[in-house]
């Protein structure tokens, strides 16, 4: 048992998550603890659980089962919004911005987080300098690497206690996503925890903590990245 | 000159009164994803509370304004979004309408109920006060329209792109879940949006009703013009919907100016803004396709060629049976359910089966009984092949602007058709007569005659039957198949070769030709042919009704067509009912957002339940491995998905 005077709760934990569309079940009871200052992988090969892991910790879907705490208080059941409110960003599959809007209305949009707007275009155009020169384009005509830098605005301008990335690299050359995940690394040293799915794992294995490998909505595997680079490619294929 | 500017004026104060409807219409759509076909009933229905409190019981002009802009349409609005419209959005183009429709109904039939027809004044603003810009007078209450219609243009530029509240709206359209996940509440912003695009639909009706004076039809038809315009700036661009309603405005007055009133274009100013519409769809560019929406559609199972006949043989003998037990004027009744059903059978394979929606089945229907009347006064089966023959080509050039399109624009622009055709041809007295209404006679084939109302009944019912029994034929074909495909997702139609608009012009070609039918039928059974049976009022009820019975399925058609025909009986014998027949259809249409299944899906989902209990107590083989599916895993395999995982580096 954890001595709440001694060490603060996770920012994360999942106890016996269990989760699905309608009476599909795709989660079977999931644990998983992401502390302050941590990066944790989710890896695992298609349809494994991750993003749905994701959605019902981000309030997307609601869990069937089993609990959500973050900082320790219960959250299970509630709703993205109220969530987002709260300190949790996700950025979800694809890219995390609103095409149809300028990038100048896309910071606006993360307002709604409760951080001033004025602090978040000054992240963001001190992070990312190419999106000043390009604050009146409509996002959907930034390149991917570009518009996948607006959403990581977001993740480092309205200051979460957790942030939730899913498939960053998804269509991006690697270079870019190299530079992205670095992004991410400093986020994490800044104290926030992270939990990032990825389907490939040379990406993360660098910058990750933990590593939790997921297979039929069960985590099969866990530990230190340098012990699970080893054994993954068992995990994903359920050999010995 | 003196003329050209007074018309100018009344082009321009017109043009502004559409401008405030078509961009309330514009804001709902785009933040709600819902088509608001009820926009001008609500507009029409607050002209009659502002009459209510303003007129009739003296409240000062400030508070009755207040009260309806800024209480009463915006309460109603929110509360229509909070019970009908929101979860719609995933639901299929013919759900997410019939909704609006049922409002639509529900709103004319209530006001009808409690503000009966009469004259009521409504006057202007200032009236009758105004000031003289040269030669021509101008009065107050057209310059406050023009000067309303500016400041709402300029007050929405501001909300949509100044405000978090209005760019929350827009990213709400962009990306729903995003928008979420960003800590915004998208339902709140959808409650905004209706709530707004009420208020303006309500300011449009004060404005208009002293110009219209408070007539229910004229009032709620405003949602065309307001459609009209909107389809300018493509439903999406509020500056361009502006430009669209002043032209369309002008256009009116000077029509009404310089047109003659005799001839060939007596009523041609009523059937602007449908010719605008349609311009306006020939020039608009193709939408690109949306990728990925898959549309949770219940489809009933095939039945074999063996199975339907079986099953018309059945109704056949069912409805022979039912004849001889029941008094002929009962008969009438049923019978008159069973042509409805007709007409409604065209919309399964063109909204059930290919998830394009028509709405203005009753104007073909219409068109059948012209046919029939004109071409066979002595009821000969040529009126029927006259009907088919008129019908095809009508719908063809109907559709045929709006079919490139996405699905919403053809749905509106036969609205807007039927509108134009109850305006300009069947009122001709070349049509349906000078008192609207001419004999028909019943249909007799070769020396076979059907006049007698048993004979009749059972000659509704087979060619019911037949026409299904073609219908589910089809559905086997490759026909079928193709309009399944372009129901499920238009994307992959195109990209595997299949011309997507012929496959709807054929569709909609058929839907034209059984909708004729049954409005032949339908004129001899009543042995009269009306304008008033086929107004674009009378086609909601049909789409309705047969949503109602299970679009999808040809024996939904006939559910829908029966119930559809009962309630004026139930009106004429229970006398507490009557206000049900006015309100049923559309009360019926408002609760399908809820299961939009129909009730024939809903009885063979019962039905399935238990043959779904019966098969598993015969259960799965024991051992899976036994199948010889799997295949032993080698180094090399584990190579190669190491190389998809990146492991390799």
């Amino acid at each position: 048992m954890r001595d709440p005077a001694a060490t603060p709760p996770p920012v994360l934990e999942l106890e016996g998550l269990r989760a699905g569309y309608g009476r599909i079940e795709v989660l079977g009871g999931i644990d998983l603890v992401v502390p302050a200052g941590t990066m944790v992988a989710l890896l695992g090969p298609n349809g494994a659980g991750k993003t749905t892991t994701l959605a019902a910790v981000s309030g997307q879907i609601r869990p069937s089962a089993g609990r959500v705490r973050m900082g320790g208080v219960d959250v299970t059941g509630a709703g993205a919004d109220a969530l987002a409110r709260a300190g949790v960003c996700t950025i979800p599959e694809g890219r995390g911005i609103f095409p149809n809007l300028t990038v100048d209305e896309n910071l606006l949009m993360f307002t709604h987080a409760g951080v001033a707007r004025s602090h978040i275009q000054e992240v963001a155009f001190d992070h990312f300098p190419r999106l000043r020169e390009r604050r009146r384009l409509l996002a959907g005509n930034l390149s991917g690497g570009e518009q996948q830098m607006l959403a990581l605005v977001r993740a480092l301008a309205t200051r979460p206690a957790l942030l939730l990335l899913d498939e960053l690299s998804m269509g991006l050359a690697p270079m870019v996503v190299e530079e992205l995940y670095a992004q991410v690394a400093a986020i994490t040293a800044t104290g926030v925890a992270i939990l990032v799915v990825e389907q490939f794992a040379s990406f993360v294995l660098g910058v990750a903590d933990q590593v939790a490998v997921m297979i039929n909505g069960e985590i099969r595997a866990a530990g230190r990245p340098e012990e699970m680079a080893g054994q993954l490619h068992g995990a994903y294929l359920g050999g010995p | 000159m003196t003329e050209l500017l007074a018309f100018t004026i009344v082009g321009i104060v017109t043009g502004s009164i559409y401008a405030v409807a078509a961009s309330g219409l514009v804001v709902t759509y785009t933040t709600s994803g819902i088509f608001n076909i009820a926009h001008g009933a609500i507009g029409m229905f607050m002209a009659f509370v502002y009459w209510q409190v303003r007129f009739d019981w003296g409240w000062p002009t400030p508070l009755a304004l207040a009260f309806v802009l800024l209480f009463a349409a915006p309460l109603m609005g929110a509360g229509i979004e909070r019970t009908l419209a929101r979860n719609l959005g995933s639901a299929s183009l013919v759900s997410r309408l019939v909704v609006t429709i049922g409002l639509l109904l529900v709103l004319m039939g209530a006001a009808l109920n409690i503000w009966p027809p009469q004259g009521r004044r409504v006057d202007g603003f200032f009236s009758p006060g105004g000031f003289d810009l040269g030669p021509v007078f101008v009065t107050w209450h057209q310059t406050t329209t023009v000067l309303v219609a500016a400041a709402v243009a300029i007050g929405l530029r501001l909300l949509m792109f100044r405000t978090r509240a209005g760019v929350t709206m827009r990213a709400v359209v962009d990306h729903r879940g995003l928008a979420t996940l960003a800590g915004a509440r998208p339902a709140v912003s959808s409650t905004l949006s209706w709530a707004l695009g009420s208020s303006l639909a309500a300011l449009a009706g004060i404005l208009l009703a002293p110009v219209l004076q408070l007539n229910v039809q004229a009032l709620t038809l405003l949602v065309v013009n307001a459609y009209a315009a909107a389809m300018v700036g493509r439903l999406r661009s509020v500056p361009l919907t502006f430009v669209g309603a002043v032209v369309l405005g002008l256009v009116e007055s000077y029509a009404v100016g310089y047109l003659p009133d005799d001839g060939a274009f007596t009523n041609l100013r009523v059937a602007i803004p449908t010719l605008m519409l349609f311009l306006a769809l020939l020039v608009i560019p193709e939408v690109r396709v949306r990728a990925g929406t898959t549309i949770a559609a219940r489809m009933p199972r095939t039945v074999t060629l063996g199975r339907s006949l079986l099953a018309c043989a059945a109704l056949v003998a069912v409805a022979g049976a039912f004849a001889l037990a029941v008094d002929e004027g009962a008969l009438t009744e049923v019978a008159s359910g069973v042509a409805l059903g007709i007409v409604a059978l065209s919309l399964v394979p063109l909204t059930g089966w290919a998830g394009q929606v028509s709405l203005c089945q009753m104007t073909f229907a219409g068109l059948g009984a012209f046919g029939m009347v004109r071409f066979a006064s002595d009821g000969s089966a040529v009126g029927l092949l006259a009907a088919v023959a008129i019908a095809v080509p009508v719908g063809a050039l109907v559709a045929l602007p709006a079919l490139r399109l996405r699905g919403l624009y053809l749905a509106l622009a036969t609205l807007a058709f039927a509108v134009l055709m109850d305006n300009v041809f069947f009122i001709r007295s070349d049509v349906f007569g000078n008192l609207g209404a001419v004999e028909a006679e019943r249909l007799r084939i070769g020396g076979l005659s059907f006049e007698g109302d048993r004979a009749y009944f059972l000659l509704l019912v087979t060619v019911f039957g037949v026409l299904a029994v073609g219908l589910l034929a089809l559905r086997r074909g490759s026909f079928g198949r193709r309009l399944s495909a372009l129901r499920d997702s238009p994307v992959a139609c195109t990209m595997m070769g299949l011309d997507t608009t012929v496959t709807k012009l054929q569709v909609f070609a058929l839907s034209s030709a059984i909708a004729a039918v049954g409005g032949a039928l339908l004129a001899g059974l009543r042995q009269t042919a009306t304008a008033a049976d086929h107004t674009m009022f009378n086609s909601l009820p049909v789409v309705l009704l047969a949503v109602l019975g299970g679009i999808t399925a040809v024996s939904g058609a006939l559910v829908g067509g029966l119930v559809l025909a009962g309630f004026p009986v139930l009106a004429d014998n229970v006398s507490w009912l009557s206000s049900l027949a006015i309100l049923g259809p559309g009360l019926i249409g408002i609760t399908l957002a809820r299961r939009p299944d129909g009730l024939v899906l809903q009885a063979a989902d019962l039905w399935a339940g238990r043959e779904r209990l019966r098969a598993a107590a015969s259960g799965l083989p024991e051992r899976v491995e036994e199948l010889g599916l799997t295949v032993p895993f080698e180094d090399s395999h584990r190579a190669a998905i190491d190389r998809g995982l990146a492991l390799d580096a």
